[in-house]
């Protein structure tokens, strides 16, 4: 087929995804009449997934603009219109704002008076100013997404080298807004769930772990095109190759991240912040999640991944690809849950139907976009040499 | 003076890519390609399999990193037991930070010297060095080298076979 053309055969991949969204959000609201406060928790870890996996395809994005990468011209349609979907995430934004009453401990005015060290944050954790920044986040991913977009698929029709420099300008940039607003979006998202405690390592975590699920989610994604024979030609071994090192990178830098934040609280042994781990590790069931993640979000990604012939094995790396997206989504369960249930891990079906729903919603969106351009950046200068990649 | 290698000229990069093709597939191994760069392609013209690197990269680390847990385990816990900001003696999560240090180091090191000991280096001679044109390959020139040491060298006949897949500037190199 012709790759530098918008999808011919769409498939019914973008309807399935539609389905399973618009099903998962009409049974996540059933939950919500029923259970509103555990719905809301529900809400929050799924929206913190996919928030956070578009997350990570902008800084692909960014990153691949300012380094000049030329490897990941190929699979670059992909990032761009995953992160088209940050402007209509703000929309799942809302039942957090909703439910704020519910998930954040600082939100109730008399709690806040009543405990001095919480008087000293207030602030900044008060409802006005969190919505205040919560919008700024998502108009600075929205404009970063636009741009980057709006300049690639311009240079579609140009094929002017000169929206290559631009995009590289706008990418070095946009990466200094992306950084502070995904730490401080981590901040008040997940972080203050427990206002006590403060970690200023936690962002890094966040972001990391963002990354790592997107670039598992264009691995999945790419080769389930080429079980269609889309791009089977144009994104090669070489490319998995690629992606499978980022993978196993990064997979690595999410333990280094968690263990550094770790290892500082375990050393200093201050009650306000070792009382976060004890949340995550006294309850049996916690601590056996705790040690889940240790073993498949780390090692079990590490010690397969390590090895040459796995990177371009594309049956391991589909497995790979699809154990990191469940892992982190426990990594984010482990992160908001504990303020729910310290006493133990208490799964509801709410947990699926919100993740899907969500999930179905922006894979749908995302999607929609991918197939009406070109699904290469065929105005790129260098998108043969990027065909023709070699590791 | 007896004859310990042959060298041969080819124009370009991509003369000399289809040259190590056909000097493999005739049936040589004793034979090098050089040239000012890298080029891509070349491991697999030459029939070069995967370097065994990684594993002695590997096998390095894991060594470094039992070293590094194990002195301080024995430090810690046998030779010198002190307490600590009231941790217990044996506390694995200080030992992380030496560990993941000594893993580093020893890999480094082990891709340093392993890539050394497999390049053959450091060595202060070649053959090829008696000839004053081999010079001209770290600046403009592309060529094939085959060692007198290959069970299919012959003077005549390798010559010749050079000269068929397009070498020029044919030279016999002597020494002693």
């Amino acid at each position: 087929m012709n790759e530098s053309s918008t999808l011919q055969n769409k498939g019914r991949f973008g309807t399935i995804a539609l389905i399973v969204g618009i099903a998962g959000l009409a049974l996540s609201a059933v939950g919500y009449l029923f259970d509103a406060g555990r719905f809301f928790f529900s809400w929050h870890v799924a929206f913190a997934y996919w928030v956070t996996l578009a997350l990570g395809a902008l800084f692909f994005t960014l990153l691949q603009h300012v380094t000049g990468a030329v490897w990941s011209i190929v699979v670059r349609r992909v990032s761009e219109a995953m992160s088209t979907t940050l402007p209509w995430l703000a929309l799942f934004f809302i039942p957090v704002l909703l439910g704020a009453g519910t998930l954040f401990h600082w939100s109730h005015a008399d709690v806040m008076a009543s405990d001095a060290v919480l008087a000293r944050k207030a602030g900044y954790l008060n409802l006005g100013f969190f919505a205040v920044r919560g919008v700024l986040y998502f108009a600075i991913w929205t404009a970063l997404a636009w741009l980057l977009n709006r300049h690639s698929l311009a240079q579609d029709a140009s094929g002017d080298p000169a929206r290559t420099l631009s995009l590289r300008k706008l990418s070095a940039g946009g990466m200094f807004f992306f950084a502070f607003s995904i730490t401080f979006a981590a901040f008040d998202w997940l972080m203050s769930l427990d206002p006590h405690w403060y970690s200023t390592i936690f962002g890094v975590y966040v972001f990391v772990g963002g990354f790592l699920v997107s670039m598992a989610f264009m691995t999945l994604f790419l080769l389930h095109l080429k079980g269609r024979g889309i791009l089977a030609d144009t994104v090669t071994i070489e490319h998995y190759h690629d992606l499978g090192r980022l993978l196993f990178a990064f997979s690595v830098f999410w333990a280094y991240i968690g263990g550094s934040q770790y290892f500082l609280i375990w050393y200093a042994n201050i009650p306000e912040e070792t009382s976060w781990f004890l949340k995550r590790w006294d309850a049996d069931s916690w601590r056996m999640l705790s040690l889940c993640l240790i073993a498949f979000h780390f090692a079990v990604p590490f010690l397969v991944l390590v090895f040459h012939a796995a990177k371009r094995n594309l049956t391991v790396l589909r497995s790979i690809a699809a154990l990191l997206m469940v892992m982190y989504y426990v990594d984010m369960y482990w992160l908001v849950m504990p303020t729910m249930s310290a006493q133990s891990v208490q799964p509801s079906w709410m947990d699926a139907t919100t993740v899907l729903g969500i999930g179905g919603i922006v894979v749908w969106l995302f999607y929609r976009r991918f197939a009406s351009h070109p699904i290469v950046p065929k105005g790129d200068p260098r998108l043969q040499d990027s065909i023709a990649h070699r590791v | 003076m007896k004859t310990l290698a042959i060298l041969a000229d080819f124009g370009t990069p991509g003369a000399l890519l289809h040259a190590a093709e056909k000097v493999r597939t005739a049936g040589y191994r004793a034979f090098d390609c050089h040239s000012p760069f890298a080029i891509h392609g070349m491991d697999a013209a030459m029939g070069l399999g995967r370097s065994p690197i990684g594993y002695i990269v590997g096998g390095m680390a894991l060594l470094g990193a039992s070293i590094g847990y194990g002195l301080q385990t024995w430090v810690t816990t046998t030779a010198y037991p002190i307490i600590i900001s009231g941790k217990p003696l044996y506390s694995w999560q200080a030992y992380i930070i030496v560990t993941f240090a000594l893993f580093v180091l020893f890999g480094a090191l082990g891709g340093v010297i392993g890539m050394l000991r497999l390049n053959r280096l450091p060595r202060l001679h070649h053959p090829l060095f008696y000839s004053e044109r081999f010079g001209r390959v770290t600046d403009n020139a592309f060529m094939v080298s085959i060692e007198a040491g290959d069970p299919l060298f012959d003077e005549t006949g390798t010559r010749d076979f050079l000269s068929s897949i397009g070498g020029t500037n044919i030279e016999l190199v002597k020494g002693d």
